[in-house]
């Protein structure tokens, strides 16, 4: 993991990951795997203690994640949230908007190529997880009218 | 009509070397083509049965003359010189190869126009209604809400690999050109009591193996919302929709799993939260992009014009729709003659067209859903040249919205899903019923190769469905749908016939109709009031 471009200062979270429903049981808990599936809606009272939240990609043709990290950052989670699984280098950079800031793909990605893919937009259409942060780089529509 | 600016083209310019760099690691080797296939997919590119096909994206349906241009020249540099335009207002090329494909992008990224999203498991193109902005009937010009929700849905980063493919329409009159309430989402633009715009949101249409009619999701939505709207119902489909069953994928499932109530409640619990989130673009956008629809500079001119060119007055009879400002009209270019390739053009024909569009009709052209062509801004006084310019190269077929003006699929000619062809029945049928078509009326015919429905056979007066029957094919006939503001879904007669023998089913059922029907009567009309029984007795005795 050390040369895989992970978008956060603080050191990762090496806690296991364990299940929703063994999160909810375990008050102890601060990192938590969701499936594709689940409702992460479920850890939003739960937030504070949550430091990470590892997102399954069993198949990168399964785009509930991206719902899923989309959500967490809505609801204020400021924690690590990983993509792990299927995580494949053209998939990246959505990824990204959608609030992801660190990656465990199964097969190794280049991590140069990695950084290229993230950084090859210069301006994005719709508002995501990005546009939730003050300075983040706002989408086109604001950039038109200022 | 809308033209880019810096950003729009940057964004289109940095897709092409996307894809050009993805299509290289793809023929390095760099990506299976498991990985490349949804890649490829969302940048239009279709692997067929005899060469990729590339579809082209026709955002609601409106091209200028030079964008035209640029497809008629794509025709004859990178396919076999035509192009086939399709029932979702956009255009299909069928012999392309894989290596091309960034070097087609990249020339139409110069005329501002696109692949992006025309296939794959995303937001498709936006369609809208072929006289949107000249339509005497609308209350605002659908697109520049649909050039909104372009650029919103454009590289959606939560929206690109959803269960299955997601269509939107947006249409802003009473009467439906544009099969709203068949699409995933289905917007009408309305205005309440207050006078106020917005938007009758539907949801959960479709036709392919389980049609469906959208029902009303809200009756009003805000115009500032439309994009928060969207999201909600979106991210409740990605979330939601069925992942185990692609034939189960479509938000029509999910809508009529749920029920429209428990759908409309999940919806506007989301929308309750994503609403606060600033994600709708300001009125600032909407304005700047209505700047870019304002009407051209139009002539007070008087109705009217000479129509005592008989073959003239037959096309203008069937091929005019009226035009909010007098003196003007719209008028339909049918690619639909008889016993051609209903939807082709060759690049000559899109050549002329172009031309025809900067002379008459102040350089504009539209895409309809039913594969033909419209030149929206043509003086009536104008209107005899165009069409002897027209005739002359085989573009006035005086057929619209009668029995030769067929909707129909490519098919096994040459698609990998179809089950069985479409165009030779197109062909047959309409060799057979264009004698008599005048006395028909208004017929809409519709075929479909396979139970995908691309053909739009569930919205057909008369539908014909493709099959396969023992490796033999065989063609289901359906009567009674509607993809209008009368929609409705075809049913099926009953056994399915021989290439030959459809088309004297359809000839049969044609001739019961000319027996039965009342004055004024269309043939869905008199269908509808006898119901299937007298048709089936006729077919099957």
């Amino acid at each position: 993991m050390a040369d895989w471009p992970r978008y956060r200062d603080d050191a990762a979270v090496n806690e296991p990951a364990v299940t929703l429903e063994a999160f909810l049981a375990q008050p102890e808990a601060v990192a938590v795997r969701i499936e594709p599936g689940a409702d992460v809606r479920e850890l939003v009272p739960h937030l504070a203690r949550l430091k990470l939240v590892e997102i399954g990609f069993p198949t990168y043709r399964d785009g509930r994640g991206y719902s899923a990290a989309r959500i967490l950052r809505e609801e204020g989670y400021q924690g690590e949230l990983r993509a792990e699984g299927d995580v494949l280098l053209d998939q990246l950079a959505y990824m990204r908007r959608c609030g992801f800031d660190s990656f465990a793909p199964a097969a190794t990605i280049d991590a140069g190529k990695a950084v290229a893919a993230i950084g090859r937009w210069p301006y994005h259409y719709q508002k995501a997880a990005d546009g939730l942060k003050a300075g983040a780089a706002p989408p086109i529509w604001a950039l038109r009218h200022g | 009509m809308y033209q880019y600016d810096e950003y729009d083209q940057k964004m289109v310019e940095t897709r092409v070397a996307e894809f050009r760099d993805q299509v290289e690691r793809r023929l390095s080797g760099d990506l299976t083509e498991d990985q490349f296939t949804p890649l490829r997919l969302m940048n239009g590119l279709y692997l067929q049965l005899h060469a990729y096909m590339l579809r082209v994206a026709v955002p609601y349906g409106t091209l200028s003359a030079a964008q035209m241009r640029m497809l008629a020249q794509i025709a004859r540099k990178y396919d076999k010189g035509y192009g086939h335009f399709t029932t979702r207002q956009n255009i299909q090329y069928n012999w392309i190869q894989l290596k091309d494909a960034p070097d087609i992008l990249a020339d139409l990224a110069t005329v501002e126009m696109h692949a992006i999203q025309t296939s794959g498991n995303c937001i498709r193109n936006i369609s809208s209604d072929q006289f949107a902005g000249v339509a005497k009937d609308e209350v605002c010009d659908p697109r520049p809400y649909a050039e909104l929700l372009r650029q919103w849905s454009s590289f959606h980063p939560e929206f690109s690999y959803l269960p299955r493919k997601f269509k939107f329409a947006v249409i802003a009159s009473a009467e439906d050109r544009a099969a709203m309430r068949l699409h995933d989402i289905g917007i009408e633009m309305v205005r309440n009591d207050a006078d106020e715009l917005g938007a009758k949101f539907f949801a959960g249409g479709g036709m392919g193996r389980t049609p469906m009619i959208g029902p009303c999701v809200r009756e009003f939505v805000p115009a500032d919302a439309l994009i928060s709207y969207s999201e909600a119902i979106l991210r409740v489909y990605n979330r939601y929709g069925r992942r185990d069953n692609k034939y189960k994928a479509r938000i029509k499932i999910l809508v009529h799993e749920l029920g429209i109530e428990e759908f409309r409640r999940q919806v506007e619990a989301e929308f309750a939260h994503m609403h606060p989130l600033d994600l709708d673009p300001p009125r600032a956008e909407l304005t700047r992009i209505q700047a870019f629809f304002a009407p051209p500079a139009y002539e007070p001119l008087p109705d009217g014009f000479d129509d005592s060119d008989p073959d003239f007055k037959l096309w203008a009879d069937a091929n005019l729709h009226p035009h909010k400002v007098p003196g003007y009209a719209a008028a339909t270019i049918s690619l639909k003659p008889v016993g051609g390739i209903p939807g082709d053009a060759s690049a000559e024909q899109m050549d002329l067209i172009a031309d025809l569009a900067a002379r008459y009709s102040m350089d504009e052209v539209r895409v309809t859903h039913a594969q033909n062509l419209v030149l929206p801004n043509v003086r009536q006084a104008d209107l005899y040249a165009l069409w002897q310019e027209l005739d002359a190269a085989g573009l006035a077929p005086a057929n619209l919205d009668l029995a030769s003006d067929i909707i129909a699929c490519p098919g096994l000619d040459y698609c990998s899903l179809a089950n069985a062809r479409s165009i030779p029945i197109a062909q047959k049928l309409a060799q057979r019923l264009a004698p008599v078509e005048r006395d028909l009326g208004e017929l809409k015919i519709k075929i479909s190769g396979c139970i995908n429905a691309c053909g739009h056979h569930h919205a057909g007066h008369i539908g014909i469905l493709g099959v396969d029957r023992k490796g033999v094919e065989n063609y289901q006939l359906l009567l009674g749908g509607s993809g209008a503001e009368d929609v409705s879904l075809a049913k099926i007669t009953g056994p399915g016939f021989d290439e030959n023998g459809i088309v004297d089913a359809v000839e049969t059922v044609t001739n019961l109709y000319r027996k039965r029907r009342e004055d004024g009567e269309r043939f869905v009309d008199t269908y509808r009031r006898l119901g299937m029984d007298p048709f089936k007795e006729a077919l099957y005795g």
